[in-house]
């Protein structure tokens, strides 16, 4: 699978990446493939450091060691001007959304494609209301960003993301909290885009049946190493303990119930 | 004592890191002004939120400062026969000290906060992020057109200030206490030097409008990304504002009108 691939079908790339904050190491020595084309997942329970995986790919941030590639490029030795080349070639979806809130759906979606192209009104206006058109929210281009629910916020950043029809989205956690209905909706946006504009799609997230409903290969973080990998099905039968509790979504096994304390009985029988 | 030399050393470092970054800030916000020359629309607006909504609080405040100016300024000359002076004395106080002064402290507190509310609100909300990731620098496009219009605008506060400031005097002077009407104006037309007086108070307002731009931007980009965080900005963005235009006053002036 994505390990054996050959490096041209890599559009992302990670050897070696340690990353730490403060005295809390990140990662260590993760590496990981993302196969051209494809939906890959990464998965793990909540500050296993995800986002911060994807500011490292972004360029947002610079790992302590190890190397990036995205398309070929070496993320952080490029020069400021060409991260921001590089960077219109990404699309990310944030978590919030991240829209520009003193502008409508309209401008927001435009906002890219004024900043960096110099194409006339009217084509923009086209391009607009076609990638709105694919995220279903032609209607709501006059509506601001405050009078959006979040189903609806997400998709809007969603048609911003791919508005210069970029090679690949970063997803940063799509299915945190949406209601069934949005969620359905958002499993089969990402997995239509990713197929009818022929992206690849990277998504963050610790939502099991969603995830694995599109993706073609997960990568399971925790403690900053990848601790299991494969497609859905190969990790749904994982003979990892961890990679059982994590997909099940069991309260307790080789992650335990309660945070490290002192025995119970002590705790409770202590003076002070 | 170790505890407190370490806190102390924990102090400096940090504060010296802050302005280290701040200097940084400034540095890539004056690069990026060049950005904004040839898109004016970005500026216009900034100029409307930044100074335009300050015209109110100006108007008001200078009206009432050079009627306060008149008051006492008529009961003081008044004892040495002096009340036709009263022009001179509202005007040089005014376009001096007060205009400039004034009107920046009212400037930190109505558009300097509200700047660095939006800013650390933007990047709460992950907005200035989100622009990164467009590869929109977000210091050129966000910081940049704001810190103009504050730089261009707070001249133009203050000059008003002291225009309003001295009708007032005007207003209290000569309609209610009765000094002589022409005798106000003329001897303000003798006095006040124009090198002297009027452009002098414009350098400072030059002065403290960039500064307190500089402040109010810089601890929006800096704040912490929460609520807590960016109400603690906005006090400092008051505080500072506030210590740094009182502090470079002194300094001016002492330039200026001092042979120290």
């Amino acid at each position: 699978m994505a390990n054996s691939a050959s490096p041209e079908d890599n559009i992302v790339s990670i050897s070696n990446l340690s990353f730490s904050r403060g005295p809390r190491k990140i990662f260590d020595a993760v590496s990981l493939e993302i196969q051209r084309g494809k939906v890959t997942a990464i998965m793990g329970p909540s500050g296993t450091g995800k986002t911060t995986l994807l500011k490292l790919i972004g360029g947002q941030l610079a790992p302590d060691r190890g190397q990036i590639h995205v398309d070929g490029q070496n993320v952080h030795r490029l020069k400021t001007r060409e991260l921001y080349e590089l960077r219109k070639r990404m699309g990310m979806l944030f978590q919030s959304g991240a829209l520009l809130t003193d502008m409508s759906v309209y401008d927001n979606v435009a906002f890219p494609m004024r900043e960096h192209t110099h194409l006339p009104e009217s084509m923009i206006r086209t391009l607009v209301l076609m990638k709105l058109h694919a995220v279903g929210l032609r209607g709501a281009r006059h509506l601001m960003p405050n009078e959006l629910s979040g189903g609806m916020a997400r998709r809007v950043a969603l048609a911003r993301a791919i508005a210069l029809d970029p090679l690949m989205i970063m997803y940063d956690e799509p299915f945190t909290g949406q209601d069934p209905i949005s969620k359905g909706a958002l499993v089969h946006l990402i997995k239509s885009l990713n197929t009818t504009l022929g992206l690849t799609s990277i998504i963050v997230s610790h939502d099991v049946q969603e995830t694995a409903a599109i993706a073609d290969y997960i990568y399971v973080l925790s403690g900053g190493k990848i601790i299991g990998q494969g497609t859905p099905q190969e990790l749904q039968q994982s003979d990892s303990e961890w990679v059982q509790q994590f997909m099940h979504g069991d309260a307790d096994g080789p992650v335990h119930f309660h945070y490290s304390a002192p025995d119970y009985l002590d705790d409770l029988l202590a003076s002070k | 004592m170790f505890q407190f030399l370490q806190n102390l050393g924990k102090t400096t470092r940090s504060s010296f890191a802050k302005l280290g970054r701040a200097s940084f800030f400034l540095s890539h916000t004056l690069t990026g002004i060049s950005d904004v020359v040839p898109r004016p629309n970005l500026l216009i607006k900034q100029v409307y939120s930044v100074g335009v909504l300050s015209f109110l609080i100006i108007t008001i405040s200078g009206l009432f400062v050079g009627m306060v100016l008149g008051l006492q300024g008529f009961n003081i000359l008044s004892d040495f026969g002096a009340e036709e002076s009263l022009g001179v004395m509202v005007a040089a106080s005014l376009v001096r000290e007060l205009g400039p002064v004034v009107s920046a402290l009212l400037f930190a507190g109505r558009a300097g906060s509200a700047l660095t509310a939006e800013i650390g609100l933007m990047k709460a909300t992950e907005q200035l992020s989100g622009m990164e990731m467009m590869a929109v620098d977000p210091i050129k496009r966000i910081i940049s057109p704001r810190f103009l219009a504050g730089f261009l605008s707070m001249p133009l506060l203050a000059a008003l200030f002291s225009a309003i400031g001295i009708m007032g005097g005007h207003l209290v002077g000569v309609g209610m206490l009765g000094v002589d009407d022409g005798a106000f104006w003329a001897q303000m037309q003798a006095s006040i030097d124009f090198q002297e007086d009027i452009i002098n108070g414009v350098i400072k307002s030059v002065v403290f409008g960039f500064v307190v731009s500089w402040i109010a931007l810089f601890e929006g980009y800096d704040a912490i990304p929460t609520s807590e965080g960016v109400s603690r900005a906005t006090t400092r963005t008051v505080v500072n504002s506030a210590f740094s235009v009182l502090a470079l006053d002194f300094i001016l002036t002492a330039l200026m009108f001092g042979d120290i």
